[in-house]
């Protein structure tokens, strides 16, 4: 039985995603700047997907941007950002936690000459609120804090912190990477004070290659890629009409059910921490398992090298993905595990589970039988 | 200009006296195979002593370069000019041509050497050497003739037509593949295996390589790094035949039995045992290894000589005197470096201890590996017959 369990890394293609794509590559397959029917009938593809979005989002259709992804999303939200906001300040506030699209267009403005301010994270990987307060100043224009961290699942509580923000800092544009949260929470960023919103599709059982930026209208970004002026001059490039047609699928699709899903995803999550309670030595990272994200556990396996445990399952065609990348050659331990306060000894054995509302029962059953064969057995064989 | 054939130096094989027809065969041979994957028929002769390559109407002069300067046995390849025979006087305007869209602006030295393979030819080579070297000083002001120390030499040749060349761009060196043998090299995925097996195939050497596995300790990256880089040495090598061995069971049956840190001399001990087997099953006169000394715990000369002890074919280490960065120049040259340094566990590493011998005693490893013989046998042969083979191309 395969057994895919790193849907945080990419998802399977919902049919009806794999459809509309297909449709849109072979039939409905114009340019929708053109001015003919073609190009109309392409148009409105990306027109019914902005709509479905926005309706999710409760905001306007012109307030989504169509782009490559979460990784583009958050360059432009940081960068095109920062780049058009400097005459109000200078700086410009994030996590200890981010993803490297977020953590590295920081480093980037920072060489720019941008201040940059970490917030530190507790032991659960949750935002210090405290710490973030203390660093919001009247002349920060940015802040980018994350929804849902992508390695342990934790979640940030957004509408506090753009209250804060708003409070402390009038300036500032509010970003949050949606990326692992989009699909799994009703967010909706008027309410919450959110002024930009990264969404990548093939998180939520969408394409790869194509997400997009929520921009509110009040908002001043600079766009990163200039040309024929697509999407109001935001993002130039012909529209990647199957991309989009298909994001929209599967945004309507993912949200139809949430609230059934996210039960299925909790009760997936309980089910196989419990059962590696009969495993001795194994930690459960995050915040308690309601309280995080429905679909990412965080483990580690004491005793075993993630990447081992990584291998020996897949050996079992069961995919999960190592908590750190790290080899003999280069250790690059997580930031946002050493970040939570991790030794390096449980960084290196921590690996991630992450659910879809199609992983069943008996693929956990089969993830936990081979569980409790497989790590006495590692363990056995370490480095002495 | 985009010249019409190259003529090829070649040094060593010249040497070679009797044998010197196989040995040139061979260069024809990897030639034609190295040009295969250059786009356009080249057509590879031998002629009176020399090896052309005659080019296709059109190509990419820069691609049938590099696929040239791949081949050992080259030292030297002349982009050609080929013109047709119609008298002298023709041949003085061909040359006046080449000189022109050559070199529009030459001024200093130069001289021009001719050599009449067709002895019907009605001019002395001489003669036509000074004719077409007067051309040369009309149309050039500042050309002057210096037949000792020329800073341009135009090389004549008079054939069936006339060939012109003035350029010698250089090779690799080294001899043919496939004039020396066949050996097994022992590779990692790390810097210097590739390295090695590099020079020995420089030498005409033809290789087949074996690679230890360790599953799930090692991942399916892991050998896709090594397959890689198979495929980057068999650009010089030809065609490799690779043995994908599962390591893991010996590797961990060691782990269990004896002393830990003399684990990475008895687990080198056993590839070595194994790739003596596959050299053997496949005609290899000897195994091939990046060591070199000093450069970890199992590369001192106690530990070399404890990992030579099993092997009973000749055990050939081109590497042994060579600094790391020396290898690494070699293998930014041979372009192995950057895929070596990709970073995925071998099976070398995994288990290694804090502090391994350096200096193992032979007696005390002789009497380690008495601990292994109930299951060694069977795992051994397990590991033989479950390899997989990947022909490299």
């Amino acid at each position: 039985m395969e057994v895919y369990f790193d849907n945080s890394a990419t998802t399977r293609c919902y049919e009806s995603v794999k459809d509309i794509v297909v449709k849109t590559m072979m039939e409905d397959y114009g340019n929708p700047s053109a001015m003919h029917r073609k190009g109309v009938e392409a148009e409105n593809y990306v027109k019914k997907s902005a709509g479905i979005i926005a309706g999710i989002l409760k905001v306007q259709e012109k307030e989504i941007l169509f782009t490559s992804g979460g990784t583009e999303s958050n360059n432009l939200a940081l960068i095109g950002a920062a780049m058009a906001n400097r005459r109000s300040g200078n700086h410009i506030v994030t996590t200890v936690v981010e993803h490297a699209a977020v953590s590295q267009p920081a480093a980037f403005l920072q060489e720019q000459g941008f201040e940059v301010s970490y917030v530190p994270v507790d032991i659960q990987g949750r935002i210090k609120l405290d710490a973030l307060k203390s660093v919001l100043r009247p002349d920060t224009i940015l802040v980018s804090v994350m929804y849902v961290n992508n390695e342990v699942g934790a979640v940030m509580p957004v509408e506090e912190i753009g209250k804060l923000v708003h409070e402390l800092s009038p300036k500032a544009l509010f970003h949050v990477d949606a990326i692992q949260a989009f699909g799994k929470y009703r967010i909706h960023p008027r309410k919450a004070g959110i002024d930009l919103l990264s969404v990548s599709g093939h998180k939520i059982h969408g394409p790869k290659g194509v997400g997009f930026l929520y921009i509110s209208e009040k908002a001043k970004v600079q766009p990163l890629i200039l040309g024929g002026g697509q999407q109001n001059g935001m993002r130039s490039g012909t529209d990647n009409v199957p991309g989009i047609a298909g994001l929209g699928a599967a945004a309507e699709e993912i949200y139809r059910d949430l609230e059934k899903n996210n039960e299925h995803l909790y009760s997936l999550k309980e089910y196989i921490a419990k059962g590696l309670e009969r495993i001795p030595d194994i930690r459960i990272n995050g915040m308690p398992l309601r309280e995080g994200a429905p679909q990412i556990l965080s483990i580690s396996v004491m005793g075993v090298r993630s990447e081992v445990l990584l291998h020996a399952l897949e050996d079992r065609e069961i995919y999960v993905s190592a908590g750190s990348a790290c080899s003999s050659h280069k250790r690059k331990p997580s930031a946002t595990l050493s970040a939570m306060g991790m030794s390096g000894d449980q960084i290196e054995s921590t690996v991630r589970l992450s659910f879809s509302e199609s992983n069943t029962m008996e693929e956990a059953d089969c993830f936990l039988r081979a569980m409790e064969e497989l790590v006495p057995m590692l363990r056995r064989y370490s480095r002495r | 200009m985009l010249f019409h054939a190259f003529l090829i130096k070649y040094a060593e094989i010249a040497i070679k006296g009797k044998n010197r027809y196989l040995f040139e065969d061979a260069l024809v041979k990897q030639m034609r195979l190295a040009l295969e994957s250059v786009e356009g028929d080249f057509q590879v002769i031998k002629e009176q002593g020399r090896v052309y390559v005659l080019c296709p109407e059109n190509y990419d002069f820069d691609e049938a370069v590099e696929a040239l300067q791949r081949v050992f046995g080259i030292v030297g390849i002349s982009p050609v000019m080929i013109f047709p025979d119609q008298g002298l006087e023709q041949t003085k305007k061909d040359v006046l041509e080449y000189m022109q869209a050559r070199y529009p602006d030459f001024s200093g030295t130069f001289k021009v050497y001719t050599r009449r393979a067709k002895k019907s030819y009605p001019v002395p080579s001489m003669e036509v050497s000074a004719e077409l070297g007067g051309v040369i000083l009309d149309h050039f002001p500042g050309a002057s003739v210096d037949v000792h120390t020329p800073e341009l030499t135009l090389s004549v040749e008079i054939r069936e037509k006339i060939y012109v060349y003035s350029e010698t761009l250089p090779g690799p060196g080294g001899m043919p593949v496939g004039t020396n043998g066949k050996a097994m090299l022992l590779l990692s995925g790390g810097i210097d295996s590739p390295v090695a097996g590099y020079m020995i195939a420089k030498r005409g050497v033809k290789i087949d390589a074996v690679y230890f596995h360790a599953p799930p300790y090692t991942s399916e990256r892991a050998k896709q790094k090594v397959v890689d880089l198979a495929k980057l040495v068999a650009r010089y090598s030809g065609p490799i035949r690779l043995h994908v061995v599962n390591f893991t069971d010996i590797q961990l049956y060691i782990y269990d039995q004896c002393p830990h840190e003399e684990l990475t001399i008895i687990m080198r001990r056993y590839m070595m045992r194994i790739a003596e087997h596959f050299a053997k099953e496949s005609g290899c006169l000897g195994l091939i290894t990046g060591e070199s000394i000093g450069q970890v715990a199992s590369q001192t000369l106690q530990s070399l000589a404890a990992t030579n002890e099993v092997c009973t074919i000749p055990v050939y280490r081109p590497l042994i005197g060579f600094d790391k960065q020396e290898i690494v120049e070699i293998s930014r040259k041979i372009n192995t470096f950057e895929t070596s340094i990709q970073p995925f566990e071998d099976c070398c590493t995994i288990f290694v201890a804090k502090h391994p011998v350096t200096k193992p005693n032979l007696n005390v490893i002789h009497r380690s590996e008495t601990k292994l013989d109930e299951k060694i046998d069977q795992l051994m042969k397990e590991a033989i017959e479950t390899t997989e083979i990947i022909e490299i191309k």
